[in-house]
Formats: structure tokens, C-alpha cells, sequence
């Protein structure tokens, strides 16, 4: 009997780890192997050693595409986790059509980023640039999309117009689990507004706040459609993302063995950023 | 009294505000539908022009996106490998998660099968589309039905552990009494736990079914030589014959939005509570 669950068990494990292994371990490994090498994504190719790696690091290209991925993460999600927590709280008083708001606010998110993407280069290339002209702001009447120092501002608008949604909804799952007594308590030591945010609310929604800068911080980083749909990795390569140049260049720009050794550097630097975020969320929670 | 006056005050001004804010979102779907059914000729350069609503709502544009980007071809191929993929995921990884949720506890073996499977979830996939892309070349797979595998091995991490977590609120009682009228293990997990698991398989459905839905990334680099397209890949395809004329591409951008839309507006509170339990657990 006992033997029959262990086998049953065994027979389930098995084969689904073989899937696993086969499309995930062995392309992660050929993808490390691929960095060792010179190739282009077709014919022969020889072993490069620790070239690639060492090459990365006096790229300009590549040192760029870092930079410019970070500093979109970081923003991002900054803005995102202020104004979905002020959105949450919003959608957390008591307030009329309470459903209605949050099922519309949370829209965003159920609509694919590559379509949301051309409708807002659309808007940041034709609409925006005539509204400001009406109003006479003169810094906004060229599209920011195709000013290099501009350029991923736009982007950074349509990540974080997608993102607030789903952050939103985290923010409000948190809310609901402060129970009432905590601020009824709080109002008898005079904490309102801001100050009581700051001490009782806060303290008791880290969990969710760890949830959110996760969940933000690696989709930021590995920030793709959203590039494909408004600025192709332009202008003058100003927004070029970690995955877009790695998809662009090593897919069709014949440098497969110099971008596998980009991929797992970026590989890398996610894992080494989620364990922090991890480590440093978990020493923060707080218990009721 | 005064307390409540003043909570009172401010659930107007935050319900004023919550109006205000949703222009941000109504705007440039109200911005997709007036385009979509304009023609080029009515688009001046003027805001009134670009904004205003059109002359007549003629479906002729939609007519048109649809032949050009094959819409219905697109449409069937991502209800397929929606559909699919989000029924291998409910039987696949809900059974992964039974076995290895079961066992995690006291053994090594499946706590490390566990926890190698969940790391997965670190692995972006822009190291592994260079090596997939030949990979599914070499086996046949550069196809939808290769995306589905993949998908079936991106979403396993993430819902081995929706459902390992689940299972631990579903006590073994259960599973014993049904031993003790003889039935195998593999019985006893269809009879007995697979429908319990229930509202974790909702969940499953529509996370995984969102995420796939929308992605880009893995039929492009996967079908890219097959000359299927998904609904969003059509976008992407299509986009340079779209050309200057916006009041198409618009269209189009319509089209595709439309089947999630629908689906969101039918289930809603089910999307909203997967995709909570989703990311909460």
C-alpha cells in the first residue's frame, strides 16, 4: 500500500520534471555554453574563453542598456507604489460604486502591453504635442518619443499605467486585513492623517509592500513589449532595454554567443536583486 | 458627530478624485474607439480633428483591419493555445503540486524537486529565447504547439506553488479514508483532491490565461518562421502595412482588445479574486 504511493507519487514527479529540465534547465545551460563562444546563431563557432564577458563590461551599448533599464525600474516603480497605495486607500474608504471603481481601475492590466503600447505612441506622437501647442507649453510640442532625453518618460507613463492596476489590487487586499480596532485604537492617541498612515497603516501592510516592489521591480527590469511598441530601442538607442538589445542583436544581429554571455549576466543581476529584495522584505514584516 | 461629518467630507473629495483619476484610463480607450471609426479624411491635425467623434460609425475599417491582419486565423490560433495551455496547466501543475507538496515535508528528494522547480521562476526568459529558439527548430516544435510546452514549463513554478500552498490547508484525513475503501493513489488525487482544489484551479486559469493571452515575446521568437501569428503578434506583424494610415491600425488595435475586454466584463470578480489570490499567496 504504501509502496503503491511512493511509485504513484514517483511516476507523477518524474516525467513533469523531465519537462521541465528539458525546456528550461537545458536551454539555460546551452544559453551559458553559447556565452563561451563566438557563435552568430548559425554555422561553426569556436570557444572564446571569458572574451565575451570581458567585452561586455567596455561596451558602451550594453553599459548603456543597463543604465537605461535601471533607472526605468527604479522610477517606475517608485511612482507606481505611490499612486497605487493612495489609489488603494481611494478604493478602500467608503465610498458609492465601490465595485465599479475597481473593477475599472484594474482595466489596464487585462489589456496586452504591445497594443496599449501603440495606442499611447500615438497618443505621445500626435496628441500630446498638438495639446500642448493649444496651451502654449513649447517643451512638449515635439513627440518626447523621439527625443533621446525624453524618450523614456513615455515609456516609464505606459509601464506604469498597466502596473498601477495590479499593484492597486495588492494594496487593497492589504488594506482590508487591518482590522478596524487598530485605527479606532490609533484615533484615541490622536493618530489621523498622515501620522496615522505613517505608524498603524504602514507597518501593517509591509507584507504587501514586498509583494509590489518585487512584482515591479522584475517586470521593469525585464521590460520588453512596451519597447517594441513605442520606441523600437530609439531614439539614438536611449531606450534601449537588457532584453530588447539581447533580442535585437542576438537574434537577428548575428551576435548569439556575445548576447548569451549579456543573458546571463542579466540573469545574475535579477536573482541577486530578488534575494536582497527578498532577505531585506523579510527582516522588515511586522506582526499584529 | 463631528467624526463622522468629516469622514463623510472626505469620501466626497475622494470620490471626485476617483472620477478624475479614471479619465486617465477612459481616455485613451475613448482616443482607440473615435479613431477606429473615423476615415483618414476626417483626421486633421487639430485635436478637434483627431478627437471629435466621427461622422458616421461606419464598421468599414474594422472590415478592412481584419482582412489585412487575417484577424480570425490570429483570433482561433491564441484561443488554441490559450485554451490549451491553461488546461494542461490545471492538470499538469496541480498534480505536480500534489506530489510534491505532499512529500516536500520528509523528503529530500522532492523538496529539492520542489525548490529547483520554483527557482525557475528567476530565470528571465531573455537568456533562454537564443537557445529555445533552436532548440524548438531542431524538434519540430518552431510552432504553436511548441508554445504551448513552453508555456506549460514558464508557468510551472509559479503555479506548483499556488497549489503546494494550497494543499496544505486540505488535511490528509481526506485522502486516507478514501485509502481505506481501496482506492490507488492516483484515484484518490482525481476523486477526492483534484476537485477540492477548486478555487485554486480558478486562480491558475486566470493568471495563466492573462499571461498568455497578451505575451508577444514567445511566439515571436518561437513561431516567428511559421507564418501564424497570435492576435498580439498580428499587431507587431502588420504594423508596417498599417503604414500612415492610423484610422486601420486603430482598428485593429480595437479588434484585438475586444475578446479580452468581453471576457473581462463577464468575469470580472473572478479575474480580480485569481489575480489577488495569485499574487497574495
Amino acid at each position: 500500500m504504501k509502496n503503491e504511493r511512493k511509485r504513484t507519487f514517483l511516476l507523477i514527479t518524474i516525467p513533469i520534471l523531465a519537462l521541465f529540465v528539458c525546456f528550461n534547465t537545458i536551454p539555460l545551460i546551452r544559453g551559458v555554453i553559447y556565452s563561451f563562444t563566438n557563435f552568430k546563431g548559425f554555422g561553426k563557432y569556436d570557444w572564446v574563453g571569458l572574451r565575451n564577458y570581458i567585452d561586455l563590461f567596455s561596451d558602451a551599448r550594453v553599459g548603456k542598456s543597463y543604465l537605461f533599464t535601471i533607472k526605468l525600474a527604479v522610477v517606475t516603480t517608485i511612482v507606481v507604489n505611490v499612486l497605487s497605495l493612495i489609489l488603494a486607500i481611494g478604493l478602500n474608504s467608503k465610498i458609492r460604486a465601490k465595485g465599479f471603481f475597481r473593477g475599472a481601475y484594474f482595466l489596464p492590466n487585462i489589456l496586452g502591453s504591445l497594443v496599449v503600447g501603440y495606442i499611447f505612441n500615438y497618443f505621445f506622437t500626435y496628441i500630446l504635442p498638438a495639446l500642448a501647442d493649444m496651451m502654449g507649453i513649447s517643451s512638449l510640442s515635439t513627440s518626447i518619443l523621439s527625443n533621446p532625453s525624453k524618450a523614456w518618460i513615455g515609456v516609464m507613463i505606459v509601464c506604469a499605467w498597466q502596473a498601477v492596476a495590479m499593484n492597486t489590487i495588492i494594496y487593497i487586499s492589504g488594506l482590508q486585513t487591518v482590522p478596524e480596532d487598530v485605527y479606532e485604537a490609533g484615533g484615541l492617541d490622536g493618530a489621523t492623517g498622515w501620522k496615522r498612515f505613517r505608524y498603524l497603516t504602514f507597518p501593517l501592510i509591509i507584507p504587501f509592500f514586498s509583494i509590489n516592489m518585487v512584482l515591479c521591480v522584475k517586470n521593469f527590469l525585464m521590460v520588453f513589449d512596451q519597447i517594441m511598441a513605442l520606441t523600437k530601442g530609439g531614439p539614438a538607442q536611449s531606450t534601449e532595454s537588457i532584453s530588447y538589445l539581447i533580442y535585437n542583436n542576438g537574434m537577428s544581429g548575428g551576435q548569439f554567443g556575445f548576447q548569451s554571455a549579456n543573458a546571463v549576466v542579466f540573469f545574475i543581476v535579477i536573482v541577486v536583486i530578488s534575494v536582497a529584495q527578498m532577505k531585506f522584505s523579510g527582516s522588515k514584516e511586522e506582526q499584529l | 458627530m463631528k467624526h463622522t461629518s468629516t469622514v463623510g467630507k472626505s469620501n466626497r473629495v475622494a470620490l471626485c478624485l476617483l472620477i478624475l483619476g479614471l479619465s486617465t484610463i477612459v481616455f485613451p480607450l475613448y482616443m482607440t474607439v473615435v479613431i477606429a471609426f473615423k476615415q483618414p479624411s476626417e483626421m486633421t491635425t487639430s485635436i478637434s480633428g483627431i478627437l471629435s467623434l466621427p461622422k458616421t460609425w461606419s464598421l468599414d475599417n474594422f472590415r478592412e483591419a481584419m482582412e489585412v491582419t487575417d484577424f480570425w486565423h490570429s483570433l482561433k490560433n491564441s484561443l488554441v493555445i490559450s485554451v490549451i495551455t491553461v488546461g494542461l496547466s490545471i492538470l499538469i501543475h496541480s498534480l505536480m503540486g500534489y506530489a510534491l507538496g505532499r512529500n516536500k515535508a520528509h523528503s529530500k528528494f522532492y523538496n529539492f524537486v520542489y525548490l529547483f522547480i520554483v527557482s525557475g521562476m528567476f530565470v528571465p526568459f531573455a537568456i533562454l529565447m537564443m537557445p529555445l529558439a533552436k532548440q524548438t527548430a531542431e524538434l519540430g516544435l518552431a510552432n504553436w504547439a511548441g508554445v504551448i510546452i513552453l508555456y506549460v514549463v514558464f508557468y510551472m513554478p509559479m503555479n506548483i506553488m499556488l497549489y503546494s500552498g494550497y494543499l496544505v490547508n486540505i488535511p490528509m484525513a481526506l485522502e486516507e479514508a478514501a485509502k481505506v475503501d481501496g482506492a490507488s493513489t492516483w484515484t484518490t488525487y482525481w476523486k477526492v483532491i483534484f476537485p477540492i482544489m477548486s478555487p485554486m484551479h480558478a486562480t491558475v486559469a486566470v493568471i495563466t490565461a492573462l499571461a498568455v493571452w497578451n505575451d508577444v515575446m514567445t511566439p515571436l521568437i518561437i513561431m516567428a518562421g511559421s507564418g501564424e501569428n497570435t492576435l498580439p503578434l498580428a499587431q507587431l506583424n502588420f504594423q508596417s502595412q498599417f503604414g500612415t494610415n492610423y484610422n486601420l491600425a486603430f482598428a485593429s488595435y480595437l479588434l484585438s482588445l475586444i475578446p479580452i475586454l468581453i471576457f473581462y466584463i463577464i468575469c470580472q470578480r473572478q479575474i480580480l479574486n485569481g489575480v489577488t489570490n495569485g499574487a497574495v499567496k
